[in-house]
């Protein structure tokens, strides 16, 4: 079982006859995962994988009660592509693309305070809740349905340890990657009190990156609420101040962000912190008395 | 992307910000004649994207043209933090009585601009923060709605301005503002904003970083990058879309995912030695990619081995191991190697290193501790 997304998502894809729309709207389906609509503005009308096209995420919403949708636009259409699907009452938002500008974000953050949706991303792998459905763009075949719970800022990182648990056949809940970017619309805070209420998730696992205090206050948040044990990586330790690693997000700035008071804000909290990826899995491990 | 101060107060005037008259020079020469043309005292200040260029003696007072011309002469050339100064900026010099702080940035935690002020102006806000956080006063502002005027009024109160300096204030705030919105900035500082003797307030430095991702609406602002703000290698990298950070170590890092990146990085100096660099391919990177990457980390002379790190997604294991032996054929070296690949295709990847007797490993930590091997001159 799962947080987020599983056997009841509708999914729609915006963005779905784009070339890395298409592509992993195929792996989607071929995963199990309901794909009910795509929408593509002027392509209304259209089928593509067995999917009818529309205009606008209302039309889908109306017509194919999609309550989930993921985007694939370019960076430039993006914040207009989730304020729509918000606007057409769809209850998540799955912000796949990468480099939207961070004030096009601010702004969509404001606009969501006055609607029900929940943004994840962007800058982001997607959701994937293993057996029921998979929301974005990783692979699959790593996965292994269990009760690990996974909130991340990474994506490739994030397959990396997905590997390292299903090696050791500790299966996932539902892996999370909120992104990499400085804004995003789900924090680690928000996921963790999801895991913590998913009767399914016996485990949780979080991995960080330098750069902003999203770690530090999710450590605050599990030594105050978190009924279930975490373990915890944080990359970047040999990063230098002032310089993106990669992800917009991932700068040490002012000599704050840094993988050090990460590190320590968790292992204050009561987290046990990885040296290395693959460690984590067996700190799992060793938590869960298996 | 960083501005220059001369530049980033060009912007700021342009909203209605009051700077000093000045010009920039690039010879001793320029410098006098600009100074001459000033009349009176003048600033001259070294352009790099550096802090700390005051301490380094970038930045003198001069007097006459004479002295402008001789500190020009001093200046232009210098090294600061190993930028070497090309450009100075002759200012007029501003008749200081108070120095404030004033600048913006995103607060990630809010999602919003947030206003930052200080009435310790003229160090490095950083500093405040530090020694003295009760100095620092915070306003955030919302995006769809823009700086309303109230907001501005209260940082001047509490930064203790009175009389006509507060409408003076709230016009330099809504112009700031402007300047950050407009450029899509991630930071724009006025440091220090200058109370000067007959009550007037004066932008005397200024400073900008523009975000990356939204340059492709300002090409105006694109165009004004310098290139001393990056490595050569850094700038190839990002000319041919890869994410690259020249760092000091010796095991080249080719790596795809921004996250995993680090991680690379950090589990090489976990076993004893030092990344040369941050290198993230991006997803779905092609043989071609893969090529052009490896000439940049085998252009750097302290390389003693390569580790390459591909978890397949959207990135294809077979695609990225073509990569890898086309660009050895192209750049032939003696650097050893070491590939691990897993994932998507990563059968057809490791059979093609195989069939070229390229050295793999089956897991991270086995690859980085065969890299540091291969870096020491072990065999593996």
């Amino acid at each position: 079982m799962s947080i987020l997304v599983g056997k009841d998502t509708r999914l729609v894809v915006q963005g779905i006859t784009g070339r890395e729309g298409n592509f992993h709207t195929r792996q989607m389906i071929d995963y199990g995962t309901k794909v009910v609509a795509g929408v593509t503005p002027g392509k209304g009308g259209e089928w593509t994988l067995g999917a009818p096209v529309f205009d606008t995420v209302k039309e889908a919403v109306n017509a194919r009660g999609a309550n989930t949708s993921i985007i694939y636009v370019p960076a430039r259409f993006a914040s207009d592509a989730i304020m729509e699907a918000a606007d057409a009452g769809v209850e998540l938002i799955i912000c796949i693309t990468e480099g939207v500008p961070t004030l096009d974000m601010s702004k969509v953050m404001q606009f969501l305070k006055g609607t029900d949706a929940r943004l994840i991303g962007p800058n982001c792998p997607g959701i994937i809740t293993p057996g029921e459905a998979k929301i974005g763009i990783m692979p699959a075949h790593i996965h292994k349905s269990g009760n690990v719970g996974l909130v991340s800022r990474s994506g490739t990182l994030t397959y990396e340890v997905v590997q390292a648990l299903t090696d050791l056949d500790l299966g996932q809940s539902t892996a999370v990657g909120i992104g990499g970017d400085p804004i995003i619309g789900t924090n680690f805070i928000d996921v963790l009190r999801l895991f913590n209420a998913d009767p399914f998730t016996e485990h949780v696992v979080l991995i960080g990156e330098i750069g902003g205090t999203d770690e530090q206050q999710a450590a605050e948040y599990i030594a105050k609420h978190m009924s279930k044990p975490v373990t915890a990586f944080v990359a970047g330790r040999t990063a230098p101040p002032g310089k993106r690693m990669g992800h917009a997000g991932a700068i040490i700035q002012g000599g704050e962000g840094t993988a050090a008071e990460k590190i320590a804000a968790f292992e204050a909290a009561g987290v046990k912190v990885a040296d290395l990826p693959e460690q984590v899995a067996q700190l799992v491990k060793e938590s869960l008395g298996r | 992307m960083k501005l220059h101060e001369y530049q980033s107060k060009r912007i700021f005037a342009k909203y209605g910000v009051p700077i000093p008259k000045g010009e920039v020079a690039v010879s001793p020469t320029q410098a006098r004649e600009i100074a001459q043309l000033l009349g009176g005292p003048v600033v001259v200040k070294s352009q790099v994207l550096v802090g700390g260029r005051g301490k380094a003696g970038g930045i003198k007072l001069a007097k006459s043209p004479e002295e402008a011309e001789n500190y020009a002469e001093q200046i232009l050339g210098m090294d600061i933090k190993g930028l070497t100064v090309e450009t100075v900026l002759i200012d007029q010099a501003a008749d200081i009585r108070k120095e404030i702080y004033l600048g913006i940035v995103i607060d990630r935690a809010v999602g919003k601009p947030v206003f930052i002020a200080s009435s310790e102006g003229g160090v490095e806000i950083e500093e405040v923060a530090k020694t003295n956080p009760e100095a620092i006063i915070r306003q955030a502002v919302d995006p769809l709605l823009g700086l309303v005027d109230y907001q501005a009024r209260n940082l001047a109160f509490e930064l203790g301005l009175r009389g006509k300096a507060i409408v003076a204030f709230v016009r330099i705030a809504q112009g700031l503002y402007k300047a950050f919105i407009n450029s899509d900035a991630s930071l724009a500082e006025i440091n220090p904003l200058v109370v000067q003797g007959d009550g007037s307030l004066l932008a005397v430095d200024g400073k900008m970083v523009l975000d990356d991702n939204a340059l492709f609406r300002h090409p105006d602002l694109a165009e004004m990058r310098d290139l001393q703000e990056e490595d050569e290698s850094e700038r190839i990298a990002r000319l041919a879309d890869l994410s690259f950070v020249k760092l000091d170590g010796e095991i080249g890092c080719m790596v795809n995912g921004a996250g995993l990146a680090m991680a690379t990085m950090d589990i090489v100096k976990h076993y004893g030695s030092e990344p040369a660099n941050f290198l993230d391919i991006g997803g779905g990177a092609k043989a071609e990619k893969v090529a052009t990457a490896l000439r940049i980390i085998l252009a750097d002379p302290k390389v003693k081995a390569i580790l390459f790190n591909i978890f397949g997604g959207i990135t294809r294991c077979d695609e990225v191991a073509k990569g890898i032996l086309e660009a050895l054929n192209e750049v032939p070296t003696d650097i050893p190697m070491v590939a691990r690949l897993v994932g998507t295709n990563y059968e057809e990847g490791r059979a093609i290193l195989d069939a070229a007797n390229f050295p793999s490993a089956q897991s991270l930590g086995e690859a980085a501790q065969k890299a540091v091997a291969l870096a020491k001159g072990e065999t593996i």
